[in-house]
């Protein structure tokens, strides 16, 4: 006889989890007093959110699933923010929560909250386990669900009596999964990907348009053939940034509300639209009915659901990117003339960089090009939210995937340190940098005593303008500088990192940044940058909400 | 903007209608009526769901609701030949007089069944599609009805052809 604890450790070893990210309570002690001598590591965090976006930034940098685990009531209340951002950019996390003992269910006992009614919005699919004998099959089934298909968080409910409950020893371990309600589609139709290669065949102006789901398939190399092999330009979104290498000649960089003028033009008068991974996202497209008005669209994704929801599409391609990108390789037999469209996509690249004024202040975006320059795409880049994440994106050149960590769906402040954490357990052979705000740093700036604890070597770089940043731009350009409620008062970080065993620094000095930034990654443990950039700093091009994508603010003029 | 039958297969298992409704309702989907009940398979239920919308509307529906783990199959019986049938019960004011006779006589023309005979009222049963029970409603409501419920729409493919579970 084992208990349902034991059976629960046991079951996660099976999937290969070798790190927990967690924080104990009342009804876990039974999961805690297991975990005591087990081979799993678990990393204490100090607040369960943390524990959330932890196992999400495992989970993007390793591609594997990320697991945390939280007491019933309060602490699985706090795993939520956590759980809806993993929801909105499909990544696989597997959420453990406590509950209260089966008997005192649904009775307002102690710490007791409905978790699964409650993540039911934000889950993939979620369990309420009733018998020590399913913990088995439903962890089985909770990992499967959530790495296959369009990933997604699972959740899983263990009341106090199941973890103390018996399971026989040597009950069989089912084998493989069969779920009859779920049966993601990977290959893609045959018929659909052929009237693709003929629209590819004859496009002028053919665009990619990728995004998080070629990261998310493994697809990068399968899409940088694609793109060489039929000469096509690419554009990425927030989320498919580091998909192709961004230095590359085909790579327009980003598109959508602070995406590039050569991007946002490509999209605009391109008459082919190969949307590969991508959802459509207000966020990228603008005025929906403006966007890539001249374009026949091909739509590749794993998820029927995405294709047709926000733009009609012609040729609709279900299946998981990779083996689609892979059929269309290998059926491809003729590529369109796009010498032209490429020289003008070139030129357009050429007149309209990205700049601001550099002048002999701190900016930001400063910061992130010397970071940019110093990692060379080869560190792990994980933002907060709002500023410090645009002009991350915009100035970082990524080049690998899985490099570039961030909340785009659900646009998560407090985000970027917890995850970074998570990055760093999943990859700890490279460098993990989380660009901040002063804003977004507060909502998780707890974690410094579990960087402290664990001396992880997660350097974090603040670009702070006292001001809730993204927020005050708005007010800037749309309120009539009406600055309501967005000034934050100094805080001194350096200390605060201090007070916690962690270093820091300030520079309030653009000459400083450098030699600050090659300190830092020096550091073997963690380290805490305090960048006193320019306060009423923008991020532009912008497009106004409402607008169409060519429709840019903060640009030269076409 | 036409009303569709969707026939959805699910697991019969805790929590499945509320999976269901949750996410008609997060994702703004109205729905008209509903109906659950067990089916011909031991270890699952079919829900019966009558949604407005145009077809773009109706196609999410189906795909959103799909994508649902425990969901096994949705089928559009709006587009196929299929028999639909609610229920309705009705309480109906009828003292004795000619309006008693009269509401009697009506129930017959609709083969409505008398359920209940009360000194003051009565309660009718009658099913059909939605515009029938519409019919009856209407023709009794001059005698006044004191109470009325209805079932959500069921529906089944007419002919030998089924919506199996082969998602």
């Amino acid at each position: 006889m084992k208990t349902g604890a034991r059976t629960l450790i046991e079951a996660l070893q099976r999937e290969g989890v070798d790190t927990i990210f967690g924080y104990p309570g009342g009804v876990v002690l039974p999961i805690y007093d297991e975990l005591y001598d087990s081979s799993i590591r678990h990393i204490l965090v100090r607040h369960e959110q943390a524990a959330a976006h932890a196992a999400d930034g495992y989970a993007r940098a390793s591609g594997r699933v990320g697991v945390c685990l939280a007491t019933s009531g309060p602490g699985a209340c706090n795993l939520v923010t956590g759980i809806a951002t993993a929801y909105m950019d499909s990544i696989p996390i597997v959420a453990l929560t406590g509950q209260v003992p089966t008997a005192l269910l649904g009775n307002d006992a102690f710490q007791e909250s409905d978790i699964t009614g409650i993540t039911m919005p934000v889950t993939k699919h979620n369990y309420l386990v009733k018998d020590a004998a399913d913990i088995d099959r439903v962890v089985q089934e909770a990992f499967y669900v959530a790495r296959t298909g369009r990933p997604g968080p699972v959740l899983v409910d263990l009341p106090k009596d199941v973890s103390t409950g018996v399971v026989k020893e040597g009950t069989p371990v089912p084998g493989t999964v069969s779920l009859r309600g779920y049966q993601p589609t990977y290959q893609g139709h045959v018929r659909q990907i052929d009237k693709a290669l003929d629209l590819i065949a004859t496009a002028e102006r053919p665009l990619v348009y990728a995004g998080g789901g070629v990261v998310l398939s493994g697809a990068s190399a399968e899409l940088l053939e694609f793109m060489e092999t039929a000469a096509i330009p690419v554009t990425t979104t927030l989320m498919g940034l580091g998909a192709v290498p961004g230095d590359h000649p085909l790579c327009l960089g980003m598109l959508g509300m602070h995406g590039t003028q050569s991007a946002n033009y490509a999209v605009t008068e391109c008459d082919l639209l190969i949307a590969v991974g991508v959802r459509f996202d207000d966020r990228v497209t603008g005025k929906i009915e403006t966007f890539a008005p001249n374009a026949t669209v091909i739509h590749i994704d794993i998820d029927p659901a995405e294709i047709g929801k926000n733009k009609k599409v012609d040729v609709p391609i279900v299946g998981d990117v990779k083996a689609v990108l892979q059929a269309l390789l290998r059926r491809m037999q003729k590529r369109g003339d796009t010498a032209n469209w490429v020289a003008r996509i070139g030129a357009w690249k050429a007149q309209y960089p990205l700049c601001y004024r550099d002048d002999d202040h701190l900016r930001p975006q400063y910061v992130v090009e010397q970071l940019s320059d110093l990692l060379k795409g080869d560190g792990i880049v994980v933002s907060e939210v709002g500023q410090n994440q645009m002009w991350t994106a915009l100035y970082y050149c990524f080049k690998k995937p899985r490099t570039w960590i961030t909340s785009g769906g659900l646009g998560t402040m407090g985000y970027g340190f917890p995850a970074a954490i998570g990055a760093h357990y999943a990859r700890p052979d490279l460098p993990v940098v989380d660009i901040a705000g002063d804003g977004s740093f507060q909502m998780n700036i707890q974690e410094l005593g579990t960087v402290a604890q664990y001396d992880i070597p997660v350097k974090v770089v603040i670009l702070n303008n006292m001001y809730l940043g993204m927020v005050r731009q708005w007010q800037e350009l749309f309120y009539d500088r009406r600055y309501s409620y967005t000034e934050l008062p100094p805080v001194d970080f350096v200390k605060i990192a201090n007070a916690y065993g962690v270093e820091g620094l300030r520079v309030d000095e653009k000459a400083g940044v450098r030699e600050a930034l090659e300190t830092a990654l020096a550091t073997d443990g963690p380290f805490v940058l305090d960048f006193r950039v320019e306060r009423e700093e923008n991020v532009f091009p912008m497009v106004p909400a409402g607008a169409a994508i060519n429709e840019m603010i903060g640009v030269r003029q076409q | 903007m036409k009303p569709h039958t969707l026939s959805v297969l699910v697991e019969n298992r805790a929590g499945v209608l509320s999976r269901v409704a949750g996410m008609f309702s997060r994702r703004g989907f109205n729905i008209e009526s509903l109906a659950v009940g067990t089916c011909e398979e031991p270890n699952m239920s079919r829900i019966t769901i009558v949604v407005n919308g145009d077809d773009g509307v109706v196609e999410q529906v189906m795909k959103q609701t799909n994508k649902l783990i425990d969901v096994i199959k949705v089928s559009d019986l709006t587009k196929r030949e299929s028999v639909e049938r609610e229920l309705a019960l009705i309480k109906v004011a009828a003292e004795t007089g000619p309006s008693r006779a009269e509401i009697l006589q009506i129930a017959d023309i609709f083969r409505a069944q008398v359920v209940d005979v009360g000194s003051k009222t009565l309660v009718l049963q009658v099913t059909g599609d939605t515009e029938k029970i519409d019919a009856l409603e209407k023709l009794l409501r001059q005698y006044g009805i004191k109470e009325l419920v209805r079932t959500g729409k069921i529906a089944l493919l007419r002919g030998a052809k089924t919506v199996k579970s082969s998602k």
